[in-house]
């Protein structure tokens, strides 16, 4: 049997000890009419080289956009993970460790995570960040649970061009509190409807989401929000593309009160959209109320310097059913890759990997508004990812793109029904070269011909 | 608790360690420029603020740090309900081959049979486990996987136009079973155990109403013990028209020896991090799919894995169904590893494995007795609940036994939980440890007992052999420091 | 100190009252704030709340254990301790002095009849 150790001999020593039998003896703790006599039916058990022909088969059944010439985006992207990151986090005592309840011997650990707290406060320009939430998605369902509690209110405004499969999580979170989304039309440039936004502000409203990035990629004058917000006592929640954070203004800085994101695309692998790895970023004021693990420095007893979790009497497995959250997980190795990421990157390297996305993405941008039939849905500012209105449909554009082996894009019609059937949503990274830009108009020009013919 | 005199200063952290214009990391080989097609507004004025630091100087910093952690290729972790089991390698190679790592989520499903078929096999593996009928692996943990077990619940009653409010919840049971009774709006009510640990049936009868949408119940118990009565138990709830969710931390104990399904059990949810061996990571992530019977399964979150003459598909037309937990189809990468596992070990290896698991911590329990008394009796599951009570006269607490267990090599068991035994400490060893290791675990106990007794100023004082000793929570509490400042 | 004005409840808080008027301080036992160890955070009712005897009114936080603040006597809170925010530690330090945490203007004064005087509080804790 893998991975144990006991010899015969040894097992028998363990049971003469116990003054028993067999191993049954002890389970059979379990009542007689529950204890299953014969084996489950399942396969039996293979060796580890019989493990690893099955499951490159698996592997090899699947066709990874790593292997493609891709522009596949929506919230997680398809940036280069370093040779370092990989390397650090496959380490045991990173990959291996516990969520690091006893401080002293958890001191790496916790280092990293005040290290990560610390990267994200500096993107977000927000004084308070946590060690990580599930994902991007949860991240904002609990900042909306947040300023709900944190106000008393109980309707949260969400912009149309919020990320929908963010959107999907966000109701179910909010499903047991009685809160209300609202959705805050969009305008012709594909950003928030101001006077919308203004006839929806009242008394009841806890907070306004705003994405900028948003889903369409399109940037938000979100500055402008923090007045009229604030004024109506909501908060202003800021849910961003840490990567955009290279280059754009920080949510600390256009009046966000909390800030939430994806760090997928910060040294993590794509993974067939999971494990992600989310974070959430808050004002001093609301630390209390903030959900999750938070770590703070210290010193020990010997005045050495050292990290420790704290405020844990928020959590669950304290306040138990008056907890801030019932998250009891961050995603500790995730983060600890991004953490990584950011502090190898660093104030050069990240910039550099916002402008040299943006820059792709313009020049791209730009190659298919040339192509005949082709033209920018949203013709403002956008950050990376970008919407194209296709003369056909753009499931089609898709479809003819797959045997050329490009991922054309996301086909809105996907999530924003068949009013946007002919839009495709299109992702730059710093891996594309220029013969993918080629590719893809190539097969754009291609879909458009058939589409007249 | 001495107060700090000066607050900590951050020369050790990555920040500490900056130099301007170092820059560890190219993107581009050429320099690059701001970007001119975004107006100024948009744009951040002035720097990042992050490190500035070479490539080496990264590895070096990160792998001392690394240094600084206990984890479980160093030693044993005894810590109850967290099953802290070997991490096989062959599953982390399985999640970093390309075809696994490399897809992304929107892709079509022709692009990802291999991935959509993992995932179908996967929730067939875990109904067969679990003796149910259906899976989702959405949820990204066990406490998600609770939040879903009662979605479920609530979406099964509404389809019969009724309300209920209440969820009971034992007093022995974790944190996060009532903390996610909350979030999804329900009243946790706590029921008190019987004196043998377990649940008290006259107890139970008299909190039971048709108010009472569930049962949640961890099985075997926090303390290691089988619940005898779990037949009549499920039956009483049934009977109220409740419904019966099981916490499956603690599967280790009955993976191949009993099926969850079988005691009556209407949804459980696996912790794919502590039965199937996926890594701690040092806090996540883990993976918490639920498992159903077939009269819930309409309401699972979208989308579902289907299959069609050997063709997999996502189908996201469930009208009944609760939505979505999460962005995607949950942890992949990390149920893909348990996958790995559980194919590995197979139906022999699995039923090995958790009879090993009660062996060693029945073990464990009768080695240690003699000092730190078990109040509900040696013979126990998977792990079990010792008290460090008799200590308490020498003023030595389990806090400090905890602490002295660092100074030994070995991390110290859950400490404080469950709440229905004072002083508690949660012992679980896991099937992946040698005789020699429990045995000298064992012997550390016994020392730090003799300790107590002789000299506690050495266990009031520990850890001293660790890279920091005790630390100052109470300034670290009331002040927090949370990033390093920025200057 | 003089505990003549003083009564506590069964959850160890205390209640200081005067010989006539409604106005009361409330904050809790040396006993407690030793039970529960450094405190690190307390939260503390609304000015102008109402609150009611026997009902939680707040909580009080120490490093890995929270307990619920219970309200001794019915009324309204005409002042917290807003020294508290910044110094918990006032309640370890001086319990009964400059740690108290909320003023309250009665309702209903023989509310105080139901309570312990000192020395039937010392017999519960078993001093």
């Amino acid at each position: 049997m893998p991975y144990t150790y006991h010899t015969d001999d040894e097992r028998d020593a363990m049971l003469r000890a116990l003054g028993v039998k067999s191993e049954d003896e002890l389970v059979d703790v379990i009542p007689e009419k529950y204890h299953l006599r014969s084996l489950l039916p399942i396969e039996k058990g293979r060796t580890e080289p019989e493990t690893l022909r099955v499951m490159s088969l698996l592997s090899r059944a699947n066709r990874p956009a790593g292997h493609l010439v891709s522009f596949l985006g929506g919230g997680v992207y398809d940036h280069t993970v370093p040779s370092v990151v990989k390397n650090l986090t496959s380490r045991p005592e990173f990959a291996t460790a516990y969520t690091p309840y006893q401080a002293e011997a958890s001191q790496g650990t916790l280092q990293v995570i005040f290290e990560f707290q610390t990267h994200i406060s500096r993107l977000t320009r927000l004084p308070v960040a946590n060690a990580s939430m599930y994902d991007g998605a949860t991240a904002l369902a609990e900042a909306c649970l947040m300023a709900a509690k944190i106000t008393g209110r109980d309707v949260v405004l969400v912009p149309r061009a919020l990320n929908p499969r963010y959107l999907r999580v966000v109701r179910s979170y909010v499903s047991g509190q009685q809160i209300e989304i609202r959705t805050i039309p969009s305008t012709a440039a594909g950003d928030i409807d101001d006077a919308a936004l203004k006839r929806e502000l009242g008394d009841q409203v806890a907070a306004l989401v705003v994405q900028t990035p948003n889903y369409f990629g399109v940037l938000e004058r979100a500055w402008e929000f923090e007045r009229d917000v604030h004024a109506a006592g909501a908060l202003v929640v800021a849910s961003v593309d840490p990567v955009s954070l290279s280059l754009l203004r920080p949510p600390g800085e256009w009046g966000a009160d909390i800030a939430v994101g994806e760090c997928q695309p910060l040294g993590n692998e794509m993974s067939y959209g999971g494990p992600l790895v989310g974070f959430i970023a808050c004002k001093q004021d609301y630390i209390r109320q903030m959900p999750g693990r938070i770590v703070s420095a210290t010193r020990d007893v010997d005045g050495r310097d050292a990290f420790v979790l704290v405020l844990q009497t928020r959590e669950q497995h304290i306040r138990r059913e008056k907890a801030t959250s019932n998250i009891c997980t961050n995603q500790g190795l995730l983060a600890t890759r991004t953490c990584i990421y950011l502090s190898l990157l660093g104030e050069h390297g990240f910039t550099e990997l916002g402008r040299v996305c943006h820059a792709r993405a313009r020049k791209l941008a730009d190659m298919i508004a040339a192509c005949d039939g082709y033209a920018l849905a949203y013709p403002g500012p956008f950050f990376r990812e970008f919407v194209v209105a296709c003369p056909a449909d753009a499931d089609a554009v898709v479809a003819a793109a797959r045997p050329e082996n490009v991922l054309a894009g996301i086909p809105l019609a996907r999530y924003f029904g068949p009013a946007a059937r002919q839009h495709l949503l299109v992702a730059v990274t710093e891996k594309h070269q220029d013969e993918d830009f080629d590719k893809l108009c190539a097969v754009l020009k291609r879909a458009a011909l058939v589409k007249v013919g | 608790m001495t107060v700090q005199a000066t607050p900590p200063n951050f020369g050790q952290t990555i920040y500490g360690k900056s130099r301007r214009g170092r820059h560890g990391y190219h993107i581009s080989s050429r320099p690059t420029e701001a970007p001119r097609d975004i107006p100024r507004e948009y744009l951040r004025d002035g720097g990042i603020g992050l490190p500035e630091v070479s490539e080496p100087q990264v590895m070096r910093h990160y792998v001392e740090l690394s240094t600084k952690n206990h984890h479980i290729d160093k030693d044993l972790f005894p810590l109850g309900s967290c099953t802290m089991k070997y991490n096989p390698k062959v599953n982390d190679d399985v999640a970093a081959m390309t075809g696994f790592a490399g897809l992304h989520p929107e892709q079509g499903d022709a692009d990802a049979q291999g991935a959509l078929e993992v995932m179908y096999r996967l929730e067939r593996l875990l109904a067969a486990v679990s003796g149910m009928d259906a899976v989702s692996v959405q949820p990204a943990a066990g406490a998600q996987g609770e939040m879903l077990g009662l979605l479920l619940a609530r979406a099964y009653f509404a389809d019969r136009g009724v309300s209920r409010h209440k969820v009971l919840v034992p007093d022995s049971a974790h944190g996060t079973n009532p903390a996610t009774a909350t979030i999804v709006g329900f009243q946790a009510q706590t029921i008190q155990s019987g004196r043998d640990g377990r649940i008290d049936l006259d107890v139970l009868r008299s909190a039971l109403d048709d108010d009472v949408a569930v049962l949640m119940l961890t099985v075997p118990n926090t303390l290691g013990l089988f619940e005898k009565n779990i037949g009549d138990i499920v039956e009483l709830v049934h009977k109220h028209g409740g419904l019966c969710y099981m916490d499956g931390a603690n599967m280790n104990a009955l993976m191949g020896q009993a099926r969850p399904g079988d005691f009556g059990f209407d949804m459980m949810h696996y912790n794919l991090h502590k039965t199937f061996s996926t890594p701690h990571g040092g806090g996540g992530p883990g993976s918490g799919p639920v498992a159903v019977k077939s009269f819930l399964e309409p309401f699972l979150p979208t989308p579902r894995v289907v299959e069609k003459d050997g063709v997999f598909s996502l189908d996201y037309q469930r009208p009944q169904s609760v939505g979505a937990l999460h962005s995607f189809f949950g942890n992949f990468g990390i149920y893909l590893r348990a996958y790995t596992y559980i194919t590995r070990l197979g139906s022999d290896g699995i039923r090995r494995a958790s009879s090993t698991a009660i062996l060693n911590a029945n073990y464990l329990a009768k080695r240690i007795a003699s000092r730190f008394p078990i109040p509900y009796g040696e013979r126990c599951m998977h792990e079990f609940v010792a008290t460090g009570e008799p200590l308490k006269k020498y003023g030595v607490r389990t806090l400090d036994v905890a602490k002295r267990l660092l100074d030994f090599g070995f991390y110290a068991p859950t400490v404080y939980f469950p709440l229905t035994v004072p002083e508690a400490l949660m012992v679980e060893p896991t099937e992946t440890e040698s005789k020699e290791t429990l045995d000298r675990f064992a012997e550390a106990l016994l020392q730090i007992a003799r300790e107590a007794e002789e000299s506690p100023e050495v266990l009031t004082s520990a850890p001293t052999k660790t890279p920091v000793r005790r630390l100052d929570e109470t300034t670290a509490n009331r002040h927090p420091v949370v990033t390093v400042p920025m200057v | 100190m003089d505990f003549k004005n003083v009564r506590f409840t069964k959850d160890h808080e205390w209640v200081r009252f005067a010989d006539s008027g409604d106005e009361v301080t409330i904050g809790i036992t040396d006993f407690a704030a030793g039970e529960l160890g450094d405190i690190v955070y307390v939260e503390l009712p609304k000015v102008g709340g109402e609150v009611r005897a026997a009902a939680s009114m707040g909580t009080i936080e120490a490093v890995k254990t929270v307990a619920d603040l219970y309200a001794p006597v019915s009324g309204v809170v005409s002042a917290v301790n807003a020294a508290l925010e910044q110094g918990p530690d006032l309640v370890n330090q001086d319990p009964y002095g400059d740690g108290w945490f909320v003023r309250l203007k009665m309702s209903n004064r023989k509310e105080l009849d139901a309570l312990m005087d000192q020395a039937a509080y010392q017999k519960m804790i078993g001093k």
